[in-house]
């Protein structure tokens, strides 16, 4: 049995290798909801930067203010630009038609965006920029291959480049791939601030995906305590009557 | 205390000369004689029927706030999601309840298969059963559109499009499920009358055919053995006892441990790793874009992976749906004259050994983007599949299964 | 005690744990089902205090604004009618004892927080029917006799209510029309749905 299992193991293993081929690993983000600075400092960094042209129409700004333990009046004056109402959902300013034109095609709506994508991809995504002059807006991404996405960050990393080296392939060609990204122009910030930047707005959207999350974890931990105290309870009922059995 | 007793008590026989209310109690419950040696494998039964029950009060509750509606459904999901209160809760619970409606009527199915449950005389227990599970995979296939999100339009859009592969009239017919050319609003709505309506009145009947049935026959047990055939001189089965109130604070226990687990995904995972919620099915219905890699839930991939593994649509889909109907002839196809797996012979321990790796195998497989690899090791396990419901006439019927003992532990 | 008898009684001690316990446990469950029948965050947004101009509004002239779904009239009373408030014989309450029919602050003779502007929920408080505003003029037009000073009538079962929604004794409607809460920006700007400050 224990060797039919192993070899299940290997069998499986050896399969997952090959089905990983060609797949860049994403890099982690580590995204948490337990830190509202961290979140407000995202949500900063969403409104500035991606509320333009991307909406989170299913979140609601009081919700958000609540949940990032900001006042309502602190929300209003610094975070909404769109609305200057409290109980409105993060609409976009630009029209969609304007967006089709500019970009090709509509910026999507990123309210569920970290639960359609992962945190993971968010990060690698917003750290994968690099220059590519082949392209519309000269940049182009590492885990997302010609996206439509401008660079909207690049005035706090600067820019990239990417480092090449040659692999052969499968059918022993020679191939150029990238192996890693260089700064090739800094902007504002240094390299670790950037990624704590990024981070952050990574872990805003991450809420903004599921603001019930931070509910749902908080309650759990109490349900399950109540069903274990239940559980005793009527293991101990279960015990009383089976000795009738045995 | 003592008026109140009384009350009671009349209010009971006033009760009792116009609606069998004691009789029924008695019958069953407190007469109902159940095999003294259940273990763990029994509570999957009514875990089945609570689960239903959490899914019919949830589904309720949902149906409140959802729009079948095309250009609505998703985003009233968020909307559930969000701005309803508790809205989340009523969601996962629903979503985590259609998957572990699958995971418990598995493991109660292959306890059937374990302890030869589905043999004389259960046979129509057994069928009823079957019937139950066809209609929860429709049921679970039609509320799986409703969010509206890629996996639901392109994973209604594929399973529809096997319909095409009926000789002649195949076209015809995937549009007239669909009432358009593509999936549409117009199969949203007539799926959400099926999901929400139809097919839980059929579950209903079903379930009650299923358990009237039991009480009919009475449970199997561990040891396959009948207790009806060991009475005493009160007439009661020597190794029964009264379901009430033994198996009820038994199962209590049981719905406890379930409801443990069940809450812990609700509350920590309730995508459980993408398995439960599809990730792409957050993205909103796009018929113009077809994710990378679609799949069905989990609990339709062993089937799925079948479908992948023939290179012939109209072959593909008559062997998926094979797959499940075999079943059905379970009780005809074991030649064994033992139940229990506890007496029967090397030959169905190694074959249901062999079955169930296939099975989680084969759902692996389905969950997996097709590469060579796969494609063969879905054709070998398919075989293996099939095989063991097949060949189960030739290595039940002369396996060296053991005596089995007149009394329950007596071994 | 026999043996017998301890038995019975811990059994029954751990029956009513296991009933009491699990009562609890599915009275905490019955929570997000009712509360998911209040008014969602939508509704709530929906809902949200409505501000409204009175700048363009005529005297005796009525308005209609929409909060919470419900119809808002805001009345800009005339001499005439304010004069007409002062006859209160044959009204049920006229002095706004119940407390639930309008904020403290239009606890006063014309119900509201400047004499000549009424604010007001117009919905009839015995049905929920909309009555209809008539003014002295038209009084004989809906036959509500010579001595109609003006107010509001409900065309479902008659209730008669006068200029500051006052109900009339005598007519199925039991309480006062409701007065909302409100405030004012400005002198001619009105936020519906949200108190006056204490301090103003």
């Amino acid at each position: 049995m224990k060797r039919t299992l192993a070899t299940l193991c290997l069998l499986f293993g050896a399969v997952g290798a090959w089905g990983a081929e060609g797949t860049i690993p994403l890099e982690k983000a580590h995204s948490s909801i337990d830190d509202p600075a961290s979140l407000q400092r995202g949500a900063r960094i969403f409104v500035n930067y991606c509320l333009s042209c991307h909406a989170a129409s299913y979140m609601r700004y009081n919700r958000m203010a609540k949940d990032l333990h900001l006042t309502e009046e602190m929300v209003q004056d610094n975070l909404m630009f769109t609305t200057d109402k409290i109980v409105d959902t993060m609409q976009v300013a630009m029209r969609s038609t304007d967006a089709l034109k500019w970009f090709g095609v509509a910026p999507p709506d990123l309210s569920v965006i970290a639960r359609a994508r992962g945190t993971d991809w968010l990060y690698s995504f917003l750290l994968g920029f690099y220059a590519d002059p082949a392209r519309p807006n000269g940049v182009n991404n590492l885990v997302f291959k010609d996206t439509a996405m401008p660079h909207v960050l690049v005035g706090l990393q600067g820019i990239q480049q990417p480092v090449y080296r040659t692999e052969q392939d499968q059918f022993g060609e020679q191939k150029k791939v990238i192996e890693r990204l260089e700064l090739m122009s800094s902007g504002q910030l240094t390299e670790a601030d950037y990624r704590r930047t990024v981070r952050d707005l990574v872990n805003f959207l991450h809420y903004v995906g599921e603001p019930a999350k931070l509910q749902r974890l908080a309650l759990g931990k109490w349900v399950l305590l109540y069903l274990f105290v239940l559980l005793l309870v009527a293991y101990r009922l279960k015990a009383e009557y089976w000795k009738d059995v045995h | 205390m003592n008026a109140v007793v009384k009350g009671l008590t009349g209010l009971r026989d006033w009760i009792d000369q116009r609606f069998p209310l004691t009789e029924f109690w008695e019958s069953q419950l407190t007469g109902y004689y159940a095999p003294k040696n259940f273990n763990f494998w029994y509570f999957f039964g009514v875990l089945s029927l609570l689960v239903f029950v959490i899914q019919i009060v949830s589904g309720i509750w949902l149906v409140m706030s959802y729009k079948p509606d095309a250009e609505r459904a998703f985003a009233s999901v968020e909307y559930i999601m969000r701005d309803v209160e508790w809205g989340w809760l009523l969601r996962y619970l629903h979503s985590t309840g259609a998957s572990a409606f699958f995971i418990v009527i598995y493991l109660h199915m292959f306890r059937a298969l374990m302890y030869g449950s589905y043999k004389k005389p259960r046979e129509l227990l057994w069928i009823f059963g079957m019937f139950v599970y066809l209609a929860l995979m429709a049921e679970a296939f039609f509320g799986y559109l409703l969010p509206w999100g890629q996996m639901s339009y392109w994973g209604a859009q594929v399973i529809i499009s096997l319909f095409g592969a009926v000789p002649f009239v195949g076209e015809q017919l995937a549009e007239w499920i669909r009432g358009d050319y593509v999936v549409s609003d117009v199969t949203l709505n007539r799926f959400f009358a099926f999901h929400v309506i139809a097919l839980p009145l059929v579950l209903c009947g079903l379930v009650v055919l299923h358990l009237v049935a039991l009480r009919q026959t009475g449970s199997n047990n561990p040891e396959g053995i009948e207790i009806k055939a060991s009475k005493g001189p009160d007439g009661k089965p020597l190794d029964g006892i009264p379901f009430h109130p033994y198996y009820t604070v038994k199962d209590l226990v049981g719905v406890i441990l379930f409801l443990m687990a069940f809450s812990a995904v609700v509350f920590y995972a309730p995508e459980l790793g993408g398995r439960f919620l599809e990730y792409n099915n957050f993205v909103p219905a796009n018929p113009m874009v077809t994710p990378a890699h679609i799949e069905p839930v989990w609990y339709f991939t062993p089937f799925y992976a079948i479908l992948r593994a023939v290179p012939n649509k109209l072959f593909g889909v008559i062997l998926m749906g094979a797959a499940v109907v075999l079943f059905f002839f379970l009780p005809w196809l074991d030649r064994s004259k033992v139940k229990s797996i506890r007496y029967r012979g090397v030959r169905y321990r190694f074959a249901l050994t062999v079955f169930v790796i296939s099975f989680l195998v084969l759902g692996f497989l389905g969950m997996q983007p097709v590469t060579t690899v796969y494609t063969w090791m879905a054709r070998v396990f398919s075989v293996i599949y099939f095989a063991f419901f097949l060949l189960m006439p030739l290595y039940t019927s002369n396996d060296n299964d053991r005596p089995v003992p007149a009394r329950i532990g007596t071994r | 005690m026999s043996e017998q008898d301890v038995e019975k009684s811990r059994r029954r001690f751990l029956l009513g744990s296991v009933a009491v316990l699990g009562g609890v446990g599915a009275g905490f469950a019955a929570i997000p089902f009712v509360s998911s029948f209040q008014p969602s965050a939508r509704a709530r947004a929906v809902g949200a205090p409505v501000e409204i101009d009175i700048s363009k509004l005529e005297p005796g002239q009525r308005v209609i604004h929409q909060w919470r779904g419900q119809p808002v009239w805001v009345v800009r009373r005339t001499t005439t009618m304010m004069e007409a408030l002062e006859r209160t014989d044959a009204l049920a309450d006229p002095e706004s004892q119940q407390v639930d029919q309008q904020p403290t602050y239009a606890v006063n003779a014309s119900r509201s927080i400047k004499p000549e502007i009424l604010v007001m929920i117009g919905l009839c408080t015995h049905l929920g029917c909309s009555p209809t505003f008539v003014p002295a003029e038209s009084g004989a037009e809906f036959q509500l006799g010579s001595d109609w000073a003006g107010g509001f009538f409900c065309p479902c079962h008659g209730s008669r209510f006068d200029l500051a929604g006052r109900v009339f004794a005598g007519y199925p409607a039991p309480s006062n029309m409701r007065v909302p809460p409100h405030r004012y920006l400005s002198e001619t700007r009105i936020l519906i749905g949200e108190d006056q400050r204490s301090d103003a």
